[in-house]
């Protein structure tokens, strides 16, 4: 047999676009996916893959052949959520809800970058504001409203403490706080284990 | 609506512009005030919450918050509105999806329960800009113009999520073309100039900034040089996460880049309600535009003096 038959043609190829993530699409009513024809305009688009490795094609195409790695990929983190590829699909496939749609997917396996985390877990689950001006360390900001003429902390959730707990209820309520105390568990075991490697490998080198 | 309700609107503030930007607020109150509407204050409110991160992190987490955000306003029984993009995409894309399907709203509405309260479908999310453009009226805000502008070229940045997606939008249908801040920008007598590409991302949604502020800083640089190369006094934008990235940005986009962009940039950049409030006479204190405090390490981080300087004297 000719070697080129090995080496060109029987490749692993992917036969099927019914993957587990591809499922959590149509599960989350984004079957429209499977209307992609591949044509590159959200790639040719898009104004992050200008400057860094992201491509929008070849997300969704990896998203929808089952190609998990994907979802460990900080490509997916660096969509600016635009939306310029959402209006030009040709085929009227949300894309940008499609990239929103799989880090949710990828936060649920526990891929969340460590900043996204504390954000999340911390900030807005303890504070209510994404970007807080309460505690010691924002004193500066509260100088700042004040010397704008406005009072140190805003009327939102800053100076309404039970809203703090009433946002905590509905996102205990909805599953965010199990959601984030399952990825710290996630987050700590590949620390773990990043660890033990580590060691062994120093172990290995010591030999 | 009664007369009585006449541009009467809950104020929602969310994070950066009350505790990062907080010029920002005091001119849209200011604003507001002097085309005698009537801000509402959102008690309570949170965080909107952000579409790049909390909605990317858990959808029914962002929807759900995003909702009982709403219900503050239906108590109130007025419009929310809004200065900030971000808060606009989700407070608008949450709303439309409510209005559009019962399964999630009955889903909400489980949640909210436990809380006592209930999203209804009672109010339409904002954007100040649309309810100077679409509620007010151009011609209602030409009435108030005092001082026109001579010679003042302004770079306009829309952002994103106030134009996009265009189907949840109020525009139209219009994404690649939009001229309604370039409008709203000349009733003051500046000049809307045109530069290439216009309509790109300031690069710090959708979770970039808190993910890799280089690269976000990237979309900055080439957004400025764009603006540089035409030529413009200002930025004009109406987004409080773009007016951090095009000013705190602009000074990273100098550190990270320095070998290439030549000279540093140091554009102003101005948000649109400080601009309409200059022309309308309104007191630059008001505005935010007038410096009162020696606190290191806050915003404006390029100086808007030259921008100041420029239209002094038109101001009399």
């Amino acid at each position: 047999m000719s070697e080129n038959v090995d080496k060109y043609i029987k490749r692993n190829v992917y036969k099927s676009t019914s993957s587990a993530i591809a499922q959590k699409f149509v599960d989350a009513g984004l079957e429209k996916l499977r209307a992609c024809i591949n044509c590159g305009t959200c790639t040719g688009s898009c104004p992050s893959g200008r400057r860094t490795a992201i491509r929008t094609r070849s997300v969704l195409r990896r998203a929808l052949i089952g190609d998990e790695s994907v979802l460990e990929d900080i490509d997916i983190w660096l969509c600016s959520t635009c939306y310029t590829c959402y209006e030009r699909c040709p085929r009227d496939i949300p894309v940008t809800d499609m990239i929103i749609k799989l880090r949710n997917i990828a936060v649920e396996e526990g891929h969340i970058l460590d900043n996204h985390f504390v954000l999340a877990n911390k900030i807005f689950y303890e504070t209510g504001h994404g970007v807080p001006a309460n505690g010691e360390a924002n004193q500066k900001w509260r100088d700042l409203r004040v010397s704008y003429g406005l009072p140190p902390l805003p009327p939102t959730v800053h100076t309404h403490p039970e809203a703090v707990k009433e946002c905590q209820e509905l996102m205990k309520s909805v599953g965010f706080r199990d959601l984030m105390d399952n990825v710290e568990k996630i987050k700590e075991k590949e620390k773990a284990e990043a660890e033990k490697a580590e060691a062994e490998k120093n172990k290995v080198e010591e030999k | 609506m009664s007369e009585e309700n006449k541009w009467k609107y809950a104020f929602f503030l969310g994070c950066v512009a009350p505790n990062r930007y907080p010029m920002i607020e005091t001119s849209i109150r200011a604003v507001f005030d002097h085309l005698g509407a009537e801000i509402l204050e959102l008690e309570g409110a949170s965080c909107c919450p952000a579409p790049g991160v909390f909605r990317a992190f858990h959808i029914p987490t962002w929807l759900v918050i995003a909702a009982r955000n709403i219900t503050i306003a239906e108590e109130l029984g007025v419009d929310i509105i809004t200065g900030c993009n971000g808060c606009y995409g989700t407070l608008r894309d949450a709303w439309f999806e409510l209005e559009h399907e019962p399964e999630l709203k009955k889903m909400v509405n489980e949640h909210l329960a436990k809380v006592g309260r209930e999203y209804k479908g009672l109010i339409e999310p904002k954007h100040i800009v649309q309810v100077f453009y679409q509620d007010m009226g151009l011609d209602y805000l030409r009435g108030f113009v005092k001082h026109k502008f001579k010679d003042l070229k302004v770079a306009v940045h829309y952002g994103c999520h106030i134009i996009k997606p265009s189907d949840k939008r109020p525009w139209g249908g219009e994404s690649e073309d939009p001229t309604f801040l370039d409008e709203l920008v000349e009733i003051t007598g500046a000049k809307s100039i045109n530069y290439e590409d216009k309509l790109q991302c300031c690069g710090a949604g959708g979770a970039v900034r808190t993910a890799v502020k280089e690269v976000a800083a990237d979309f900055s640089r080439e957004k400025l040089e764009n603006i540089r190369d035409v030529g413009a006094d200002i930025i004009i934008d109406c987004c409080p996460f773009c007016h951090l990235q095009l000013d705190l940005g602009q000074m990273e986009a100098n550190t990270y880049y320095k070998d290439m962009i030549g000279e540093p940039y140091k554009i102003p950049v101005i948000y649109i309600t400080q601009l309409l409030g200059l022309a309308f006479g309104i007191d630059p204190n008001l505005l935010g535009l007038i410096k009162n405090h020696d606190l290191k390490g806050v915003p404006p981080f390029i100086p808007i003096e030259p921008f100041l300087e420029k239209v002094k004297s038109q101001l009399t």
